[in-house]
């Protein structure tokens, strides 16, 4: 591994040639945009945002795939850079539905950025969109399909922990959809509604079912935790309406361990004053529990309350 | 349409299945070989079949549909008994091939690519077959009826019954 | 294990019964030292890949050795250091026949040079193009050539397994390819130790599903590990990090049946034939309106009018010649006027079309070329894989636009607007099928672009084909014979005996069948 120099948009970066142009970019401030992109995912290379120019090259060349070299001059945004970009976002927004007004990811949709900092709307058209597959099978998830732009960041990041692997890609050209286990809803599908997906998703393709309806993002004042149901402690946020903790969404991973419900139920139970019941998954249907019972402690309560109250009963004899 | 796969009447094509799999487990990218077994064999992808490539293979379910909705050869539901393709190339299809097509469709109670409760018909159209000088033409199984007019539909289908 | 002895002794128990029985056959003569097909056909054709097409019995590996089969890998094995044979086919100049003729030395050179433990080469037999056959032939007629030039390639750039990737609707490939493969490897020309100097290679069949996309090298790879067949970025070249995360090449049939011949004949001879920058010969499959149609092999350079005219005898049926389509639905259109282009990679590159992997169209008057488009956007649309945006969601738009247009509904900026999605479809897209789909559109659009404008402002078409801007009328040349009557499916024509009959448009649902049935030309079409 050796270091490359390269000049981005007149600024010089100093890199590992490792890297790629995308990731040489962000180490200068220039954020290239890209929909498919996680740096924690594999490079996908679908969504075809971060296109750029490369002198001595006459293609437009996607920075999320292109390793850096010595001496290479990237151009991020110029005319036709711009142009492309606009005519991709336009592609997408075809397809997609015009309810960004009452789209709960409003405000941290990826897509909806993108648009406005292109310059790009809707427009009316007499061709195909995208059906309209609502899954509201879980009270964790729901799933739109209308509103999925295939980046397949949910499949990437679902494929990660090898015991799920619950969500892949269906059909193909126009028809392809994301979908779970054997094509099943939610409820039927082996999901262990970890939200990894959620978390992942740019748009509201898939969206956490108990942050819905409570905050829009914009309202929300946001603080990254630490799970505290096991010591490797991924990250959820907790989001707050004039200070009062309405709502808690997974956020990232942490050390290699996967995200789960019973952390994010946990960290519910923390901080929220009032946390909607829970459910859990019984073969194949979600079934209202209780939270002794969602957390698995049942038992262990009961072991507490047997072991205090007989230290109680002993408290007089003595 | 629902089909039930009938595992008893299928019990040695499964046993000779699994035999199958067992020897792909460990070559490389056992999974579409797999699948092009189970639709060879069973002329379509039993659902109770694919559970055993996933078991057996170490494939999550996801992955399996995902790879076996992408290529357009597999199907997921049992092609009839008798496969009858209406050839919709540009010769038949002057010469009327669409409702020749319905008038099947219509007599079966089925559409093209479905196939029939008693999966003894299936229909499919078919792109040029090659033989446009006898057009509008229809295919059952390998039997080919040339200049086909509606009328002569049930007598045709009759045959297979 | 098979000897050079033995080779030989195949080689001369054989030819001279089989040398005997075609001449017998008259089918075929000599050409100087080489058998040939007999025939005005075969005239102007320099056959290299198809060499031994029609002229041996394909499921009879002595029959491939009789005709120099598994010699020039007997002499690249025994005589010379893997990195000769790279040599070799680099100076040869071959270039790869799948479409987009990258030099194929060079691909072996970036395998032959790159350590790893494992190394792979993959024959793409994923033939696709909607009037291509080229590959189906010599699968189908000499799959011991395809053999031979993979294990070749294998000794090149040390690789010991090869894979051949055929689509599932050749079924007669596939077993053609397999009788080979069990022969040669009977012979010990496939397996361990072959010809005893310590060299390994085998070949495993592997089948597609119907996918058009799995002809491109990383989708085709994703197949063969069991995935569905989406192209992956190449961040790494294939030859470093391919198959499995191995150094892989990947070859296309008629390529790797080049092989043998040039390691048999030499680099300077290969470079003898065809163009300075383009040697040896291509492969055709002449279809359409063509009056001779079938599988040409001509030297590079030569042009369009000696390949439709001089060899496949022009339009069909005394028409007037329109346009050629060559690479199907990568390729473009090119019109009568260009009909002097030499066919060559970059000729026809500069003509916006692509050598492809063979398919030739040929197109008359009443072909439409908006239609033509709209023929390949469609089959792109059913083949794109769905992965990328602008293929996925630019195609479809493309393919809605000139659905429209065909149908007399296409509005002012159509044409524009086909434009700008080509522009971006082709520049921003993943693969190479979505970098090419708009091809059949951008160079109809170039050379008739007069004809989208009459379906689009007068609601016309030129070539009278498309169903919705024309209208089929009874002149006064009718005889009343009441043949159309008799045809019509939908009973729109009416008239008495020995009368002039009459179409009620109302009911007329165009389908053609009084046209083609009136014995006196009644029929015009408007």
């Amino acid at each position: 591994m050796s270091t490359v120099k390269l000049t981005i948009d007149g600024k010089t970066a100093e890199v590992s040639n490792q890297l790629t142009v995308l990731q040489a970019a962000k180490t200068v401030g220039i954020d290239i945009p890209a929909l498919c992109y996680d740096e924690t995912l594999e490079i996908f290379g679908a969504c075809r945002m971060c296109i750029v120019e490369i002198e001595g090259s006459s293609k437009l060349q996607t920075a999320c795939s292109t390793l850096v070299k010595e001496g290479m001059v990237v151009h991020t945004e110029t005319e036709r850079v711009v142009w492309n970009r606009k005519q991709t976002l336009q592609m997408l927004l075809d397809s997609h539905p015009n309810d960004c007004l009452t789209c709960h990811k409003a405000g941290e949709c990826l897509l909806q950025d993108y648009a406005y900092r292109y310059d790009v709307n809707f427009r009316k058209h007499d061709g195909e969109i995208r059906p309209q597959l609502l899954d509201t099978t879980s009270p964790y998830i729901l799933r739109d399909n209308s509103k999925c732009i295939l980046c397949g960041k949910c499949v990437m990041t679902c494929a990660q922990v090898s015991d799920r692997q619950v969500l892949s890609f269906a059909e193909r050209g126009y028809e392809t959809r994301v979908i779970f286990g054997a094509d099943e809803s939610i409820e039927e599908s082996p999901c262990v509604s970890c939200n990894r997906c959620v978390a992942v998703c740019p748009v509201g393709a898939l969206v956490d079912k108990r942050d819905m309806d409570k905050i829009r993002s914009w309202e929300a004042e946001t603080k990254i935790v630490g799970c505290k149901a096991c010591e490797y402690g991924c990250e959820f946020e907790v989001r707050s309406r004039n200070r009062k903790p309405v709502s808690v969404v997974a956020k990232a991973p942490t050390n290699g361990r996967p995200l789960c419900l019973k952390g994010r139920l946990t960290t519910e139970l923390k901080y929220l004053d009032n946390p909607d019941a829970p459910y859990r998954k019984l073969d194949k249907s979600f079934e209202k529990t209780t939270w002794d019972k969602a957390l698995q402690i049942t038992e262990l309560l009961e072991k507490i309350e047997r072991l205090e109250g007989s230290n109680k009963d002993g408290e007089g004899e003595e | 349409m629902e089909f039930k796969f009938d595992i008893e009447e299928n019990k040695e094509q499964i046993i000779a299945f699994k035999e199958f799999l067992d020897s792909k487990k460990d070559t490389p990218g056992p999974l579409m070989p797999s699948l092009q077994r189970a639709q060879d064999v069973f002329g379509y992808l039993p659902k109770e079949m694919l559970e055993v490539i996933s078991r057996k293979l170490s494939i999550p379910m996801a992955e399996i549909y995902g790879v076996a909705t992408f290529y357009s050869q597999f199907s997921f539901i049992p092609t009839g008994k008798n496969k009858i393709s209406v050839c919709l190339g540009t010769a038949c299809y002057v010469k009327g091939a669409q409702s020749i097509l319905e008038e099947i469709e219509t007599q079966l109670g089925i559409k093209s690519g479905e196939t029939t409760k008693d999966e003894v018909f299936s229909i499919a159209s078919a792109r040029c077959v090659g033989d446009c000088s006898i057009a509008p033409v229809i295919l059952v199984n390998e039997d080919v009826y040339a200049k086909v007019k509606k009328d002569d539909i049930a007598e045709i289908l009759a045959k297979y019954n | 294990m098979i000897t050079k002895e033995k080779l030989f002794e195949i080689k001369e128990k054989t030819k001279p019964s089989l040398v005997e029985k075609l001449l017998e056959s008259d089918r075929v003569e000599f050409r100087g030292e080489d058998l040939v097909l007999k025939g005005e056909y075969y005239k102007k054709q320099v056959r290299i890949a198809l060499k031994n097409c029609d002229i041996i019995d394909p499921t009879n590996i002595d029959e491939y050795i009789a005709m120099d089969g598994y010699f020039a890998l007997l002499k690249a094995l025994t005589e010379h250091e893997p990195g000769y044979v790279v040599e070799e086919i680099t100076e040869s100049l071959l270039r790869g026949r799948g479409g987009a003729g990258f030099p194929t030395g060079r691909k072996w050179n970036e395998a032959y040079r790159y350590q790893a433990d494992k190394k792979y080469i993959i024959c793409n037999a994923d033939e696709g193009d909607p009037g291509a056959f080229m590959d189906r032939s010599i699968l189908e007629k000499d799959p011991h050539s395809v053999l031979e030039g993979m294990a070749l390639g294998g000794y090149a750039i040390g690789s010991d397994q090869g894979y051949i990737y055929v689509r599932a609707e050749y079924p007669m490939a596939v077993k053609r390819l397999q009788i080979a493969i069990d022969q040669a490897r009977e012979y010990g020309l496939l397996g361990k130790n072959i010809f005893g100097t310590g060299f390994n290679f085998d070949i495993e069949l592997r089948l597609g599903s119907g996918a058009f996309v799995c002809g491109e090298g990383t989708a085709l790879m994703e197949s063969i590990e069991g995935r569905r067949g989406m192209p992956r970025p190449k961040i790494h070249r294939t030859a470093h990090k391919g198959l499995w995360g191995k150094p892989t090449i990947i070859n296309n049939v008629e390529t790797l049946a080049n092989v043998p011949v040039i390691m048999n004949r030499g680099a300077k001879w290969f470079r003898g034939i065809g163009t300075e920058e383009s040697p040896g010969t291509k492969v055709f499959a002449l279809v359409g309106k063509v009056e001779n149609a079938g599988l040409v092999e001509v030297p590079m350079g030569m042009t369009l009018r000696e390949i439709v005219f001089d060899i496949g005898g022009g339009a069909q049926d005394g028409k007037e010649y329109k346009a050629v389509q060559t690479g199907g639905p990568s390729g473009g259109c090119i019109p009568a006027e260009l009909i002097d282009t030499p066919v060559d990679f970059e000729s026809l590159g500069k003509i916006w079309s692509i050598m492809g992997s063979g398919g030739m169209v040929v197109m008359d008057e009443n072909t439409c070329m908006v239609d033509i488009a709209k023929f390949f956007l469609d089959f792109s649309v059913e083949e794109s894989c769905g992965k990328c945006v602008p293929c996925r969601e630019g195609t479809k738009r493309m393919y809605e636009i000139l659905d429209r247009i065909t149908k007399g509904e296409g509005v002012e900026g159509d044409i524009e607007r086909l434009e700008e999605l080509s522009e971006t479809v082709s520049s921003t897209s993943l693969c190479g099928l979505g970098q090419t789909a708009p091809n059949p559109v951008i160079t109809t659009i170039k050379y008739y672009r007069h004809e989208y404008e009459a379906h689009i402002k007068d609601k016309r078409c030129p070539a009278k084909s498309c169903k919705a801007l024309i209208k089929y009328e009874i002149t006064d040349k009718c005889i009343g014979c009441t043949r159309c009557a008799k045809v019509c499916p939908v009973v729109a024509i009416t008239g008495k005996v020995k009368e002039m009959h009459h179409i009620d448009q109302s009911i007329c649902i165009k389908c053609g069948a009084c046209y083609d049935v009136c014995p006196v030309d009644a029929i015009s079409i408007i």
